[in-house]
């Protein structure tokens, strides 16, 4: 399997300080699209999309429905692949390696790079096993209790469930299963967290509560949100993508920028019609 | 069109402002004008009216604030919500420059003016051109005309200084001047002030048109 460490090589001596540094200017380009195009059988869903997503950073993408935002998302884990006739062309690297290369790992891969769905999908099993699955699967040697809570802390659910362990992860509440799930996520130790509309199910102090969550997750992880609610991207992203559909029906970014400019100003006047709601 | 409320909204907040604009601008005029011809009445009246110009105005932020609790605009439909409440106050104080010139017309009570006035009305023109041109660059997002209005402020600023030194100037020949000369000073430098207001308004251009906040030199 080729080393997907290879674009971090150049950190490895900073140790684990590296990560929760406050190296502004070190911000590294986690994921990385060039040119990238994607076809659904005969039709293509995305055209020659180019852009970078940096390290600790919470790069959001909006846009209308249909605009490939969601299937640009699952590329980077490959998600895309389980369905059949699809395929890419141009380059989607991680970390500088090319994630769709012949000798990677695609469970490495998800290992690496989380996700969270739109709606909440624990397994029918207890929230410690919930939390505990992926370890194993990933044959993790370590104390298992405490990688556990630490998961369940870091997704801000420990205090509410820490004497229900044993509860089955279906009984919680939307939000609660949406926070196991992150929690699930977090506890295989990923990089990259995707969330492709992890809120749309949810009300909204579940909502405020994932948005905090997300705020406190930037600072260790690099994160990826699809959302259709432009107001939360504008709350929890540092950088805003804009993407719509071409001519040809074929998702393509508009313009992406820091999240506070898309917001007040945004280059392009197809951006400015869509997020002040004047959309065709 | 998608918003269409919204976007009528939006209408008549531009609207208001404009229309907040002519009142205050025709309080300079009148105040000016009163002052000029010594008819306490209509100074009187000036106060009066200037009420009127504060309730509008925060009535007219009112509009804004619900727009932006109701609909979250954004871009450049924000860009315009916060500069009608910026400009809304400035155009609110202008009206307090105007009123503040009643009252020192009133003040003087039934004597004449120190000298006929020639400067002082031509300040009052220029400043209420300025604010008609700022608001008409805000409406067209004329950069060059807002550049232009900055550049009356120089003018209408050496105008103030030349008034002063020639007011100045009298109550040093005569400490009988003094009341009156002190009353003129006051009002030449409530004049001065509101060009410094219309020149906000045109820094406001700027940042509607481009979003970038800008001062002028």
């Amino acid at each position: 399997m080729i080393n997907l460490n290879a674009g971090r090589a150049g950190r490895d001596g900073s140790g684990d300080e590296g990560r929760g540094g406050n190296g502004e200017a070190s911000r590294e380009t986690v994921l990385k699209t060039r040119n990238l195009s994607f076809w659904y059988g005969e039709k293509m869903a995305l055209a020659d999309i180019s852009l970078d997503m940096r390290e600790r950073e919470v790069t959001a993408i909006i846009g209308p429905s249909g605009c490939g935002k969601s299937t640009y998302l699952r590329l980077f884990n490959r998600m895309n692949e389980l369905i059949p006739r699809t395929r890419v062309e141009g380059e989607v690297l991680f970390r500088d390696t090319e994630i769709n290369g012949p000798r990677v790992d695609a469970v490495e891969l998800r290992r690496r790079i989380g996700m969270v769905f739109q709606k909440p999908n624990p397994f029918p099993k207890s929230i410690y096993d919930n939390v505990a699955y992926g370890p194993k699967v990933n044959g993790f040697r370590g104390n298992l209790d405490e990688l556990v809570e630490e998961s369940l802390r870091r997704a801000a659910l420990w205090s509410e469930v820490r004497d229900d362990l044993g509860k089955s992860g279906l009984a919680l509440s939307g939000g609660q299963q949406q926070r196991l799930c992150i929690a699930r996520a977090l506890a295989v130790e990923p990089e990259v967290i995707l969330m492709d509309e992890p809120c749309s199910a949810l009300d909204p102090i579940a909502t405020t509560r994932i948005e905090d969550l997300i705020s406190e997750l930037r600072d260790d992880y690099t994160i990826v949100i699809v959302t259709h609610n432009m107001q939360q991207a504008a709350r929890v992203s540092d950088r805003t993508a804009f993407f719509m559909v071409n001519e040809n029906g074929a998702g393509t970014m508009v313009e992406i920028g820091p999240t506070g400019q898309i917001f007040t100003n945004p280059v392009d006047e197809r951006t400015e019609a869509y997020i002040t709601g004047r959309f065709g | 069109m998608a918003r269409s409320d919204y976007t009528q909204q939006l209408q008549e907040i531009q609207d208001d402002l404009l229309l907040l604009g002519s009142m205050v601008e025709k309080a300079i005029v009148k105040s000016v004008d009163a002052l000029k011809s010594r008819d306490l009445e209509s100074s009187q009246a000036v106060i009066e009216e200037d009420d009127v110009i504060d309730d509008f105005q925060m009535v007219l932020e009112e509009k804004c604030v619900d727009v932006i609790a109701l609909q979250a605009p954004m871009a450049s439909d924000l860009r315009r919500l916060v500069t009608v409440i910026q400009v809304a106050s400035e155009l609110e104080r202008v009206g307090d420059y105007a009123e503040g010139i009643a009252k020192i017309s009133v003040r003087m009570g039934e004597q004449p003016t120190l000298k006929p006035l020639i400067d002082i009305p031509r300040m009052a023109e220029m400043g209420a051109g300025m604010l008609r041109e700022g608001l008409g660059a805000l409406t067209t997002l004329d950069l060059e005309l807002a550049v232009k209005i900055a550049a009356t402020d120089d003018e209408v600023d050496s105008l103030y200084e030349q008034i002063f030194r020639e007011l100045f100037s009298f109550m040093v020949e005569n400490p009988a001047n003094i009341q009156g000369a002190t009353y003129l000073i006051w009002i030449a430098h409530l004049l001065e002030r509101i060009a410094d207001r219309a020149t906000n308004i045109a820094e406001r251009v700027v940042y509607l048109a481009t979003g970038k906040m800008k001062h002028f030199q």
